[in-house]
């Protein structure tokens, strides 16, 4: 299995909204703190090492000094 | 009862009057370590003398969880089953979050083995054990109050200077074993030192003496009620001794903290009650690291001289038993002439790959539990409040990965289709047999162990042929019919095979023997 990095939402918009209003209301902290339970989640449901692997490494990308 | 730290008699060495005849193998320290492999050696008949600076044992409270790979090595060399029935048996380990159970873990879900996962038992017993073992054995020589000063190389041996009451002599050694604890001298003698990582964390450890009736399990609190923000652990030890970890912080004063006054609060906090007497109190911090070669010419680093780790996992003692274990019929066979010295090099790498494997599992514990501010504590508390609520996040919850021998990278003969617990590099799988067990049926040297056929006889080896047993074919079959083992002198699988010549497998012994696997 490798990454999907070709659109695969089917409601693009409609998740960003989502996305947001799922923040809403919460601090800077709480809304870190947020994020981070959301990428357990969803790494949980990918599971696959190569796909998570990549999705770091694209994550990464551009971010800071190499890491 | 507190423990009675009797001092074990000084005697005048032979060494003060005249010379003494150069020894096989010196080891300096009489700790958990050195202990052991005196007695290891003197099973493969290699005699050794040992010299350690104290005349008690360990005091205070230090090394309390033994695994189930240790006991089988402290078995072997006759202390075994006075460690487990002295000690408190227990393979559960539960951790809360707050005042919810998040995680739970059984070490050894599965019977059929003679060890149990793991004995609670008190450091000073295990070595009182090991040096009762020791006097009683006619090839170790144990020397107490006698304190090395000085260490020199030569290039077939070393001469350790040393001190005692009655003043100071040489002691020469073919190869000198360096147990000396995590401060080694002989490691700062040698001009060697630590790579690796300090951990800004101070943890307070007490033992308490109550009359309770916890029940024999691992307790691990994250941020509990009774010391908000911190993590607490409680383990169970014989003679109605409990042992409780508090995690203090890094911004403690450790003077401050082992003051009677404020430890008491606290540890009443944590046990409901003030009806207890504190028997030891000590501030630690941890470091997981380790020298970058363990053999230095004729001088070999063992145990915690070799490598520290953060206790969480309980890795250290019984890292150091793994040392043991994988030196012993190594160094037997270079002092008998029997293996050349490149043997030590293969011992010096397995170790090497076991120390990373516990300092790599020490670590990550430790930062769970101390996890450094931003986004280290960001995901640690995103793990314990998903724990509360799914099954998913509970065993990413890191209060410690409890030691298990490490699965060696040996590139040797395997057959497919066998079980991956017993694959070449693995500890061999203990199993009940008609008349007791396994692993005590395996040789002090090589065994052919063969399952459901005849067992080749190969030179240098011992043979055993065991009728097929639902455990055997579940640990040693799968789904084939008959299997051959080769299994080395320390219990590790050497090679197996479903189908081979006596040739092959004299092959795969010399390899192992030599090193070469
Ligand atoms: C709080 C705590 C909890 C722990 N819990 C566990 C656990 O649950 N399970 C586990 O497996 N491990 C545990 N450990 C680790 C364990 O205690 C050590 O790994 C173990 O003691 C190492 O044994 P050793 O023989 O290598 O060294 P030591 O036990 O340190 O022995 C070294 C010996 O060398 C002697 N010596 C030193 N210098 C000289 C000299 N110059 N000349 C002669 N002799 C000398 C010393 O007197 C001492 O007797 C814990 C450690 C701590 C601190």
């Amino acid at each position: 299995m490798s990454l999907i990095t070709a659109p695969n939402i089917a409601d693009v918009d409609g998740f960003y909204a989502r996305l947001l209003a799922t923040h809403r209301g919460l601090t800077d902290a709480e809304s870190a703190a947020l994020n981070a339970r959301l990428i357990l989640i969803l790494a949980n449901h990918v599971g696959d090492a190569t796909v998570l692997e990549q999705a770091l490494a694209l994550a990464r990308d551009g971010a800071g000094k190499p890491a | 009862m507190p423990y009675d730290y009797k001092p074990y008699a000084y005697h005048r060495p032979p060494g003060l009057t005249a010379p003494e005849p150069r020894h096989k193998v010196a080891i300096v320290g009489a700790g958990p370590i050195g202990l052991a492999m005196a007695l290891e050696l003197a099973q493969h008949g290699v005699p050794s003398v040992i010299v350690d600076d104290n005349d008690v044992v360990s005091v205070g409270s230090r090394a309390i969880c033994w695994s189930k790979r240790s006991l089988e090595i402290l078995d072997r060399i006759g202390i075994g089953a006075r460690c487990v029935e002295k000690g408190v048996t227990w393979k559960v380990g539960r951790t809360w979050h707050r005042d919810r159970e998040v995680f739970t873990f059984d070490l050894l879900p599965e019977d059929g083995h003679k060890m149990p996962a793991f004995v609670n038992l008190q450091q000073y017993y295990v070595e009182e054990y090991l040096i009762e073992a020791a006097q009683a054995n006619a090839l170790i020589d144990l020397r107490f109050r006698n304190r090395v000063k000085a260490v020199e190389q030569a290039a077939d041996h070393a001469v350790a200077v040393i001190e005692t009451p009655d003043g100071d002599y040489r002691l020469e050694a073919d190869w000198l074993i360096a147990c000396d604890g995590a401060r080694s001298p002989v490691r700062a003698m040698l001009g060697l030192d630590f790579d690796g990582e300090l951990f800004e964390e101070r943890f307070l450890i007490a033992d308490i003496e109550m009359a309770a009736d916890f029940p024999s399990e691992r307790w691990f609190w994250f941020e509990p009620t009774f010391h908000p923000g911190q993590s607490a652990l409680l383990h169970k030890q014989p003679d109605n001794i409990y042992r409780i970890d508090l995690q203090l912080g890094w911004n403690t004063d450790p003077e401050e903290e082992r003051k009677p006054e404020r430890v008491i609060p606290r540890i009443e906090k944590v046990v409901g009650h003030r009806d207890f007497r504190l028997d030891w109190v000590s501030v630690y911090t941890f470091q997981c690291r380790r020298l970058r070669n363990f053999v230095q010419g004729r001088v070999i680093f063992v145990g915690d001289s070799a490598h520290v780790v953060s206790p969480f996992g309980a890795r250290g003692g019984n890292g150091g038993l793994g040392d043991v274990d994988a030196l012993g019929w190594r160094l037997a066979g270079v002092v008998r002439g029997e293996a050349p010295e490149a043997a030590l090099a293969a011992f010096d790498r397995e170790r090497q790959f076991g120390a990373d494997e516990n300092i790599l599992n020490s670590a990550r514990s430790t930062r769970f539990m101390s996890p450094e501010d931003g986004v280290e504590r960001l995901f640690r508390d995103a793990v314990l409040h998903l724990a509360n609520r799914v099954d998913f996040a509970r065993p990413m919850v890191n209060s410690g990965r409890l030691s298990r021998p490490c699965v060696y990278p040996l590139v040797a003969p395997d057959a497919t289709g066998l079980p991956e617990v017993s694959r070449p590099g693995a500890v061999a799988p203990d199993a009940p047999l008609a008349d007791g067990w396994l692993l005590e049926r395996l040789g002090v040297g090589f065994t052919v162990l063969a399952i459901g056929c005849a067992a080749p006889e190969v030179p240098g080896a011992r043979a055993l042929a065991l009728p097929v047993t639902p455990e055997l074919a579940a640990r040693y079959l799968g789904g084939a019919g008959a299997a051959v083992y080769l299994i080395r002198p320390d219990q590790v699988v050497a090679a197996r095979w479903t189908a081979c010549g006596v040739e092959e497998i004299a092959a795969a012994l010399t390899a192992s023997r030599e090193g070469r696997t």
